[in-house]
């Protein structure tokens, strides 16, 4: 009896909910939150008073002011190629997500698969990029795709080896459970190996989020300089010939502000995934 | 228990690849509805016997037979000393996982789980995450797991080894309560002398190097055994009895 009564009040206390904070945020999480953007604020500040002070011409360095006001002047050029570049990363990404998942379970499921092409996928990674571009977009007719292709090859690897380590890092007890039941290979993959790579897996997505961007945007440097692209890394070419210097800022600052993007929006994705069960998605304070 | 043996073991021994002779010469009779206790020091080869009987590893020598039938996959709960759950998976879902490997469709599959959670205790638990239970909680969800098939034979290898004394005694009654009602056939694997007078009616004590059966002990006390049987002269004579043999399993080993 008196075990049932205290199994009842271990059961009211797991459902009471501890209070919110303002907004959600702790202070640890304002302090994430404003630090940096209290430096920002006084990088930027400062930057715009040393061009201000010491009559830096704009051409050799703009200010922040000059760099927002060409941001919102040229916003139709310049929103027009960064649609360019983000279509191309996230193609690329999502190419190289679904091969590298796709890979990655071969892998798993055939050694022989796994030996013989493994070195290969090293291979593609190792190689600089930037020196297989100019071949890349010269035998590829299309430029589009040739942009695709690499940022695809940068952005491959990490998923691949990720999700491969991911797929054979399964508990070995349960292993023996799925196999206790009979489970089939398909059993063990959909259920076991492949929830348990998804940390593995989205780790991965994350670091190929930004080199798919670094991949898109040397790929269109090197097409660019044969005037055959229109993305973002392609109007800083554009600027720099034209010494359009506050322009060519305002792309940069775009390509930036498209990296972090894709960084927060993966980090978010991870998150909503991994959330109620994995401790790199949990709050500090509730890991034990 | 004049029954014929649920499982029986002859002349097993098991070699790993690594050339360990983990165990040898091994003669085991499992009677039907019985709780035995595997008791050893660590490394005589208690894991590696119950994987054995569970068909998770295969002896290099010796039989085991089931005069009653080779059992299918549902016909064995296998409980580790880790609650090894799906950390991904609800403990419904978790509970719920050997009904739907073996196909039981969803629906009934989640049913059957649910009611399992209940009889260990927790209700009101079924959509937790193992990460939001505590560890005694987190076995009771393993035990269930175990239990859901209704299995014929329940097999554990120290379950109860890494929690604390005071849930690790209420997890004992659980059990006891548990096969009361069912009167499934149960091979406990402990280190724990005490842990193994009060829950077996027969305790094999093992000895070391190579793993082998040093003595087969009665614990000639009736069940339902409760708390009062902890404090009772009984049980501490047992006690003594089983940790003489296991001194002894130990020194023929040394020697
Ligand atoms: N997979 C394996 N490969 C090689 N040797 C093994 C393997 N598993 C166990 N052994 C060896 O077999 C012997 C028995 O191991 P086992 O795990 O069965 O012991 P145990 O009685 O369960 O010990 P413990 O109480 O520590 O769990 C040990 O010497 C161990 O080193
Ligand atoms: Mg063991």
């Amino acid at each position: 009896m008196s075990q049932v009564l205290e199994r009842r009040a271990e059961a009211l206390e797991a459902a009471a909910v501890p209070p919110r904070p303002p907004f959600g945020l702790t202070a640890e999480g304002w302090l994430r939150l404003l630090a940096p953007v209290v430096i920002g604020l006084l990088v930027l500040g400062g930057w715009e008073w040393l061009v201000r002070t010491r009559g830096i011409p704009p051409y050799v360095l703009p200010g922040p002011v000059a760099i927002a006001e060409t941001l919102v002047r040229d916003w139709g050029t310049l929103s027009a190629s960064l649609l360019v570049t983000l279509k191309i990363t996230l193609l690329a990404l999502l190419v190289a997500a679904s091969l590298g998942l796709v890979l990655a379970v071969l892998f798993a499921q055939s050694r022989i698969v796994e030996l013989s092409l493994f070195p290969y996928a090293v291979i593609l990674q190792v190689t600089p990029i930037v020196a297989i571009a100019p071949l890349i977009i010269i035998w590829v007719d299309d430029v589009t795709l040739s942009l695709l292709i690499c940022a695809w090859i940068v952005a491959f690897f990490p998923i691949l080896s990720n999700t491969t380590v991911g797929l054979n890092s399964t508990d070995h007890n349960l292993l023996d459970l799925f196999r206790l039941y009979g489970a089939s290979r398909w059993q063990v993959l959909w259920r076991l190996r492949l929830p348990t790579a998804m940390p593995f897996f989205l780790a991965g997505l994350r670091i190929s989020g930004g080199l798919a961007l670094i991949g898109a945007i040397v790929a269109e440097f090197v097409a660019g300089t044969g005037g055959r692209a229109s993305g973002l890394a392609y109007r800083i070419l554009e600027s720099g010939y034209q010494l359009q210097i506050p322009r060519m800022f305002a792309a940069l600052v775009l390509v930036s502000a498209t990296g972090i993007a894709i960084f927060l929006a993966l980090s978010l994705l991870s998150h909503l995934l991994l959330r109620r069960w994995h401790e790199s998605a949990m709050a500090r304070g509730d890991r034990r | 228990m004049s029954l014929e043996p649920l499982v029986s073991l002859r002349g097993i021994a098991k070699r790993y690849a690594t050339g360990t002779l983990a165990v040898r010469g091994i003669d085991l009779d499992i009677a039907q509805g019985e709780v035995l206790a595997l008791l050893g020091p660590s490394g005589c080869g208690k894991s590696t016997l119950l994987r054995m009987v569970a068909g998770l590893s295969e002896a290099t020598a010796g039989r085991i037979d089931w005069p009653s039938g080779q059992p299918s996959a549902r016909d064995i709960g296998f409980v580790f000393q880790e609650p090894t759950l799906m950390p991904w998976a609800t403990a419904l879902a978790n509970v719920a996982l050997p009904l739907e490997l073996g196909g039981m469709g969803r629906r009934e599959a989640a049913e059957r789980a649910a009611a399992m959670l209940a009889r260990v205790d927790l209700k009101g638990f079924e959509n937790a995450y193992p990460r939001a239970l505590s560890g005694g909680m987190r076995m009771r969800v393993s035990i269930a797991r175990a239990l859901v098939t209704r299995p014929r034979l329940l097999l554990m290898d120290e379950p109860f080894a890494a929690l604390d004394e005071i849930t690790r005694f209420r997890l004992n009654n659980d059990l006891l309560e548990l096969w009361e009602a069912e009167r499934f056939t149960v091979v406990f694997v402990t280190h724990s002398v005490f842990e193994s007078v009060y829950l077996a009616r027969r305790i094999a004590v093992m000895a070391p190097r190579p793993g082998r059966i040093h003595a087969e002990l009665a614990v000639e006390a009736g069940y339902p055994r409760g708390e009062e049987f902890r404090t009772s002269a009984g049980y501490a004579a047992h006690c003594r009895e089983v940790s003489q043999a296991l001194g002894a399993a130990m020194a023929g080993a040394a020697a």
